[in-house]
């Protein structure tokens, strides 16, 4: 972080200046001319959350993607069918079991079988052929997409969450102070729902459980020195494709989660699939493939775009997406913490 | 159709050496019974094969052709051009006729046909620019995710799209007199294009520009070393691309005489894909083929599926199964599987099993 800040002053002192910013719009209250220039707080602190907790989905969409992307440089397009489908299979589970909290490793042993199974009979026979692979993962989704709309129909699915989350929690932020006539002032505090928070909270304690298994275990060393130099680990005798394989599993079984995480934050549909297949391709595009740290900001990032673009610029909300993108693309191809 | 001269690559000494012959005369037979069976459709085929099979499949397999040419001999498999046909459609909506008045400027077709397409060819150049940064699989990512932000932005702007409506009522201009959007008129109108598109990346592939692409594709470092702009070279390729796509593009949308998001959502993005690799990406036939092969099952799966006893709506599933086996059995699409039986049929049974 020293070594950044004494190689990009100029860009430092925008972070800092922006952190700033932030945690005033945060923690003050808003003076009028400030209300009166972008709206109420409450608006913008829900965005922000709402960003933020998008921004967790996200990542955990996109972690998956990012790490199989990394490893076997295999663009796995059927990574949101893989979703949709531990989307289903969570509401299922939760539905007949009434255990919201089974549907979680039930959705991402499931998914992960079925990512077995795709390395083992696709992406095995197909190796070193990237663009192969890829076409046939989006038939792969094509056929996937239509068997789920046979399956379980056109309708919306909720995972509804269990009692002890639902409801909203007092976050103590103020949102807005008004002086009554009587003379007393009349504080009122964002109330957010706990489920986000739990979720949000669950999702970065994956993010950090990923980033301890690829930095301080023997697996994690295996997959990193795959994703540096594929051929050399293999010559050193290293299980090669039981890494592949793992990961791969590991990666869809990550998908299957986030769909019972997203089928409780928004729900289980038909195009949900293509929905985040797209988000996770931006978030790895903008954040840097193969970089767990870099799908974490640009999860991050997409979900407060997404978020505030949708309550102060409504009609241009999902450019407003590509466009950092393309941003991103023009200055940075790499993407933001990618390795040129 | 003549697909027995591909395997022979362009050797340029070849027509030196021999007795010159006349050059029709050099052209191979499946050419001319193709050709004549083409130009003599309407007198067996009926209104509705011409206009909706044959004609859709012209104009399917222009755009797919585009991204043939792209990904064949520029190596860049490109997920934009049925984006780069909207951005035609639309703007042959938005400059010329339509039923919204209160967007359509109302400009004359020989205005609004070639600024239609100089608009595709720039905004091309632009989305060719931002897509050579990146390469092989790469390139699929952020050509896709170009695709979906078009097909986002046009279903929310109403002030230049028209949102989720579109345009409708475009037609095509009553040139010469005739209804352009009549059966036969409208069959020579797309078999003209198609072509005319088939022959101009046929006789790209060996020109100059061509052979430079293909060995950009091949080796890029190589072909800087010798002095050649890569970038320079790809972008002109996406560029190229844009007018075949963007002219398929303009005939689609004078075809259903409307343009609209759903014409460019994701669906018909991958349907251009599946159309190009099912057919095959190394002979600008293949995407043809593919095109017809896709605008009949697309019309008569419904059928044969609810004969079969499955629901008409299950077509998507024969498309990706379809799409899945081609994939898996063969590297080159329907071309490749057919080279394959070619060889395996001209291999002389005594020389195999050299070993032995």
């Amino acid at each position: 972080m020293r070594r950044f800040a004494q190689t990009h002053p100029f860009w430092s002192a925008i972070i800092v200046l922006a952190v700033l910013v932030l945690i005033y719009l945060i923690f003050a209250v808003w003076p009028k001319w400030l209300v009166e220039l972008i709206g109420r707080k409450k608006i913008f602190l829900n965005a922000l959350f709402n960003g933020i907790t998008l921004g967790g989905l996200y990542f955990l969409v996109a972690s998956g993607f990012t790490l199989i992307f990394g490893l076997m440089r295999n663009v796995n397009l059927a990574h949101g069918s893989l979703y949709l489908l531990g989307g289903y299979i969570g509401f299922f589970v939760a539905d007949y079991t009434g255990m919201w909290l089974l549907a979680f490793p039930v959705a991402f042993l499931l998914v992960a079988i079925i990512g077995i199974l795709m390395q083992i009979f696709v992406f095995r026979l197909m190796e070193g052929q990237d663009l192969r692979q890829t076409l046939v993962t989006i038939g792969l989704s094509i056929v996937l997409a239509d068997l789920m709309l046979w399956g379980f129909g056109g309708d919306f699915y909720n995972i509804s969450p269990p009692q002890w989350l639902s409801g909203p929690l007092e976050t103590g932020l103020v949102t807005s102070e008004r002086v009554r006539r009587s003379g007393e002032v009349v504080t009122s505090y964002l109330k957010y729902p706990m489920v986000r928070i739990v979720i949000f909270g669950a999702s970065v304690a994956i993010g950090i459980g990923i980033w301890l298994l690829l930095n301080k275990t023997r697996i994690g060393m295996l997959i990193r020195a795959g994703v540096d130099d594929r051929d050399m680990l293999s010559a050193t005798g290293a299980p090669v494709q039981w890494v592949f394989l793992g990961v791969f599993a590991f990666g869809a079984g990550l998908a299957g989660m986030a769909g019972v995480v997203g089928g409780t934050f928004q729900s289980v549909a038909p195009g949900e699939d293509i929905r985040f297949l797209l988000a996770s391709l931006v978030v790895v595009i903008v954040g840097g493939m193969g970089s767990i740290p870099g799908a974490a900001l640009g999860a991050l990032l997409i979900g407060l775009a997404e978020q505030f673009g949708s309550v102060y610029f409504p009609t241009y909300a999902v450019v407003l997406t590509f466009l950092i993108m393309v941003l991103v693309l023009a200055f940075r191809p790499q993407g933001l913490l990618g390795r040129a | 159709m003549a697909l027995h001269d591909l395997e022979r690559p362009y050797d340029p000494t070849s027509a030196e050496g021999r007795v010159a012959r006349h050059w029709f005369e050099r052209i191979p037979t499946a050419y001319w019974i193709v050709v004549f069976l083409l130009i003599t459709m309407p007198v067996y085929a009926s209104n509705f094969v011409l206009f909706q099979i044959f004609g859709w499949s012209f104009i399917l397999g222009m755009i797919a052709t585009s991204l043939m040419f792209l990904a064949g001999y520029g190596g860049m498999v490109s997920l934009a051009q049925m984006t780069f046909a909207g951005v035609a459609g639309y703007s042959v909506a938005i400059f010329g006729e339509s039923a919204i008045t209160t967007i359509s400027q109302g400009w004359p077709f020989y205005v609004a046909v070639p600024l239609a397409l100089i608009v595709t060819v720039l905004f091309a150049t632009g989305i060719g620019w931002l897509a050579v940064r990146t390469e092989g699989i790469y390139t699929i990512m952020i050509t896709l995710a170009i695709a979906a932000a078009f097909f986002y932005f046009t279903r929310q702007n109403y002030d230049i799209f028209n949102g989720f409506q579109g345009f409708n009522s475009v037609l095509p201009p009553p040139l010469f007199g005739v209804d352009w959007r009549e059966a036969i008129p409208f069959y020579y109108l797309t078999l003209f294009f198609a072509a005319a598109t088939y022959f101009a990346v046929l006789y790209l592939s060996r020109a100059p520009f061509g052979l430079a692409l293909q060995g950009v594709r091949d080796n890029p470092r190589r072909m800087a070393a010798l002095g050649f702009n890569v970038t320079g070279h790809r972008v002109a390729a996406y560029a190229f691309s844009a007018i075949p796509a963007g002219l398929g593009g303009i005939l689609l949308t004078w075809q259903t005489s409307q343009i609209s998001p759903g014409t460019i959502s994701l669906q018909p993005v991958i349907d251009i894909l599946v159309i190009a690799v099912v057919g095959g990406l190394s002979h600008p036939i293949g995407p043809f083929i593919g095109a017809f092969l896709y605008v009949v099952l697309k019309t008569f799966a419904v059928d044969v599926l609810i004969a079969v006893g499955l629901g008409g709506e299950r077509f998507q599933l024969l498309i990706g199964l379809g799409f899945l086996i081609v994939v898996y059995v063969s590297s080159d699409g329907l071309i490749g599987i057919w080279r394959k039986i070619r060889e395996s049929r001209n291999r002389d049974p005594f020389r195999t099993r050299e070993g032995e």
